[in-house]
Parts: structure tokens; sequence; C-alpha cells
């Protein structure tokens, strides 16, 4: 049962909204008399950036938990599948193109690299449902979109919009907005309720592709609903927050001991620790003092996530030995 | 529930690995699908369980088109348990068998409970997979299928890791199955344990149907001698024969 991870993992939830809105460049007092001049700051600011961190969070590490599900394998990251550089490969266009600049260009933009991605991903894979082409056809598209990139980047046509795209690309949920917000979540919501429709066919592939297919599970239907959730909720992380690494990694091996470990248990609590584990990031990073601004946080997490995966191989070695 | 197929034809990549077999197999018995390395058994075996798509000809689930039967309908009636054990996930012992009601999208409590007991597996049901022996592991996964309580049950070389008190205790499960009304039908590399045990075995060579019957007659010498070319008879008696190769 998970049931004892999500009470505990919403009530860190809980303890830690809070807290992320205080804590920042300004520290606001909730004693304070005057905290309502605050309000702007806690409303327009923190309100939506802790919001959106909680949310691009929840995406990644569902998407996380499901890859991992269906490649029957502790190392699977939703990157694999190109999702996320076909997003942010619309994101260096929007840039490149210079229409960044006019609201919502550059969500969209990503979001239309995302689906992208999902439709070469469903065209190639055809209708075989199986996994290895799947996944080489993810890599493929990876190192595809990721190729564009970074020819968008050294043609870009001026040095402002180069330098633009690479620090979009480091990932961050600073100076965002409600606006983003009504972006991502509704589409994250909806990408997390595939991955739990695919809950069931996950549990099945734990006993092999031909024993789940015995089971009954649909391999087509499968991946559609796997492309389609992995595809909403890492298209509109990357369409509001760039590239977020290591959360779909790390977050469903952390929760994974503190559930039954069937892949279905395993969507909703992992949505959760994502959704914590980027929220406590970000606050780290408004809080970290540091000389011309403040840590990235795609590059927060990657420096919290490498040495995590290194760990990681370390104890499968040593397991293996 | 009769499963049949009517002149199945199957390929894999370019080779024919089913050529016209004709078959009807009659629930309650046990049945042994037999043959040398490469003749077709596993194939044969999950084409039946409608996992694989024949070429030409068809198999039918009491007259109806397997392939007409939604993947779930199917699921619930026949079970299939593949040769090479596999569990992704360190789950209990319990989460394991349960998989096995996943067709019928309910927990199924008592049947989970009762497939555990059938197997053995009572005081082990709440042990992580990892720590299970082989032969434990075989009667964990036998017990996923039986969870099901599909009316047929396939299953590819069910014995093959096992030793010999595990593989009459499996072969017991199985017999109290196919006594109850299921059909049970597996594939079995050791003649021994086909001519004792089963009720009726076909064998298999170069994707053709060699012989069909009773196992004292599908399994007679000139069977195989023409079906594995060796030189072998029966020795002992009914329910206790064993293979003495000259």
């Amino acid at each position: 049962m998970s049931g004892r991870a999500i009470s505990l993992l919403v009530a860190a939830i809980v303890l830690a909204l809070p807290l992320s809105l205080l804590a920042g460049r300004v520290w606001l007092d909730p004693f304070d008399p005057h905290l309502r001049n605050a309000a702007v700051i806690l409303i327009e600011l923190r309100l939506p950036r802790a919001v959106l961190a909680l949310t691009v969070g929840a995406g990644l590490g569902a998407a996380g938990a499901a890859m991992q599900g269906y490649l029957r394998n502790p190392l699977a990251d939703p990157g694999l599948f190109g999702i996320a550089p076909g997003a942010a490969l619309g994101a260096v266009l929007s840039f490149w193109t210079g229409w960044a600049a006019t609201g919502w260009a550059l969500p969209l933009f990503a979001l239309i690299g995302a689906g992208g991605a999902m439709a070469l991903l469903a065209l190639i894979a055809g209708r075989s449902g199986g996994i290895a082409l799947f996944t080489l056809a993810g890599l493929m598209i990876a190192s595809l979109a990721g190729a564009l990139m970074s020819l968008a980047i050294s043609l870009s046509p001026t040095p402002f919009a180069m330098s633009e795209i690479v620090v979009w690309l480091m990932g961050a949920v600073a100076d965002r907005s409600w606006r983003d917000v009504w972006i991502a979540l509704p589409l994250t919501l909806a990408g997390i309720a595939l991955l739990i429709a695919a809950g069931r066919s996950l549990d099945a592939l734990t006993l092999g592709d031909m024993a789940a297919r015995s089971l009954g599970v649909e391999p087509r239907r499968l991946q559609v609903l796997l492309i389609g959730g992995i595809g909403l909720t890492v298209g509109a992380g990357v369409a509001v927050a760039g590239i977020i690494g290591f959360v779909g990694l790390i977050v469903p091996h952390l929760i994974r001991p503190l559930t039954d470990r069937k892949p279905s248990s395993l969507i909703v609590p992992s949505a959760l620790a994502g959704a914590l584990l980027l929220l406590l990031a970000d606050m780290l990073c408004r809080v970290l003092p540091l000389a011309g601004g403040e840590l990235r946080l795609g590059i927060a997490l990657s420096l919290i996530g490498a040495p995590f995966f290194l760990h990681l191989l370390l104890r499968m070695r040593r397991e293996l030995a | 529930m009769i499963l049949s197929a009517e002149n199945l034809s199957l390929t894999r990549g370019r080779n024919l690995v089913l050529d016209r077999v004709t078959i009807a197999l009659e629930p309650g018995t046990v049945t042994a699908i037999c043959g040398p390395n490469g003749a077709g058994k596993s194939s044969l075996l999950m084409t039946l369980a409608g996992l694989l798509k024949p070429v030409a000809g068809r198999v039918e689930l009491d007259g109806e088109p397997l392939a007409s039967l939604h993947p779930r309908q199917r699921a619930q009636a026949i079970g299939y348990l593949p040769q090479t054990p596999e569990v992704a996930w360190d789950v209990s012992v319990a989460n394991l068998v349960s998989l096995g009601r996943l067709p019928h999208r309910d927990a199924g409590d008592a049947a989970v409970a009762h497939a555990l007991d059938s197997a053995d597996l009572g005081s082990l049901a709440q042990r992580p997979v990892s720590t299970l022996s082989g032969g434990e592991k075989a009667r964990a996964l036998l017990a996923r299928v039986l969870a099901g309580e599909p009316r047929w049950i396939l299953a590819d070389e069910p014995l093959a890791a096992l030793d010999l008190a595990h593989q009459l205790a499996m072969l017991a499960t199985l017999r109290t199955e196919a006594e109850s009304g299921t059909g049970v039908v597996l594939v079995l590399h050791d003649l021994t344990l086909a001519m004792n045990h089963a009720q009726r075995v076909l064998v298999l060579r170069e994707g053709r149907l060699l012989a069909d019957g009773p196992p004292e007659h599908a399994l007679s010498s000139e069977v195989i001698a023409q079906g594995w070319n060796v030189q072998a008879r029966w020795l002992g008696e009914p329910g206790a024969w064993a293979l003495a190769v000259s």
C-alpha cells in the first residue's frame, strides 16, 4: 500500500509550502504587522513560483515512475523518450525567431515541440508495440532534437538571443507568473491522469512482455497512454521551466522502498515527492547567496542529482560484486 | 470449453515454425507438448494462448475465434506461464500472485488466498520475491496463473528449473486443477515426466504434428526414433516408466 507514503508526502508539502513563500532574498516575517505590504510579493511572485515548482515537479516525478515501470529499469529517465529535448527544441526556436518575447509564443512553441516528438515517437514505434524499438526511437528523437538545438544556438542571430537560449535551457521557475501556472497545471494534471490509467498495465509488465500480454495488456494502448501522459507532463514542464533533469530519475528511486514496489503504487507518491523536491530545491536556489543572481534550478538539481546517480551506480556495483 | 486449432501455420521472421497443425484439446486433462529443440513447442503454446498471430488457420475457444475475443476476456479464460520467469520489481509474493487478478479488475482476495494455498506458499505470502529460492519462485509464478482462475492453463516448461520433489509437487497441483475441470497444457522437455504424468501427448517435429494421443502411443519407441533420432524403449510399468536409451 502506498497510502502511508502519500499522507506523509502531503503533510511534508503542507509544511514546506508556507516556508517557501516566506523564504527568499527578502525574508518575510509572518508575525510582522506590515506583512500586508508584502502581499504583492506573495501573491504575484512567490505563490505562482511555488505552485509552478510543485506542478513541474509532480509531472516529472510521475513521468519518471511510469518510465521506470515501462522499461522495467530503475535507471530509466523520462528524457529517454526524446519528449523533453523536443519541447526544448521548440522553445529554442521561439528564441531564435525572436517570438519568445511575445507572451505565449515560448510555451506554445515548446508544447508544439513536445507534440512533434510524441507524434514522431508514435509513428516510428508503429503498430508493433515493442519496447526496444520504442526506446530506440525515443533516443533517436532525443539526439536529433539535441543536434538541431545546437545548430540553432550556433546560428543564433544575435549574441543576446544565444545567451537567452543558454540561460533558459538551464531551467528555472524564477520570474514566472500565474499565466505559466495556468499553462502547466491543467496539462500536467491531465498527463498524470493518463499515467495513472496506465498503472495496471505497468504492473502486469513486471512479469515480462509476454506474460503481460497474456494478462490482457494491449501494448499499443499502453504506448498511447504513456506517450500522452509523459508528453503532457514533461512537455508542459519544459514549456514553463526549461530543462530540469534528474527529478524523474531520483524521485521514483527514493519512493519505491516506501511502497509495495508495484509500478502503479509508485505514480502518485512520485508525483508528490517530485513536487516536494522541486519546491525545496527552488527555495534553496532563492536563499543561497550567489554573486550575480540566484542559482538556476536546473543546475541545482543536476548538482544534487549527479552524485546521487553515482551513489546508485556504486551501490549496484556492490550488489553485483 | 474446447481449445482447438485448425490448420494453424505460423512464421517467425522467414521461418515457418508451425505447419498446418490441427488439434482439439479437452478441458479436464493434462496435455503435454513434446518435441526436439526448435520443433515449435513454445510457438504452438503461445499461439494457443492468443499471443502470436498465425499466418494461416485459427485458434478457437469453444468454437469462437480467439482473435475475436477482447484481450481481457481472453486473459480471463486462458492463463499463460512463460518459460523464462521474470519478476522485474521486488514485490511481495502476495502482490505477485495478485497480478493474476488483473484481467478481472478485482482484488479477488479469496482466489489469491486459494492460489497461495494450492502452491503451498501461505507462509511466504509477505516475503519479497528476491528472497525466494528457485523452486519457491516457480511456485509463486504458477500461483499467479492460478489466481486468475482461468479455464485453461498453458505453461511453458514449468518444471525445467525444479528438483525432483518440486517437480512432483507442481505436477500434483496442476493435476488437481485438471481434475476440477481446468484444461492444462504443458510444454515438457522431459519425456519421462510426460509419459508418466500427462494424459495426452502431442509430439511436434519441424512445426508439424508427428503424433497425438495417450502417452503410450504418442511417445512410443517408433515416434521417439522419428522425432528425436534416438533409439529408446520404455522400461517399467504404467505410472513409473523409465526411458532406456540404447
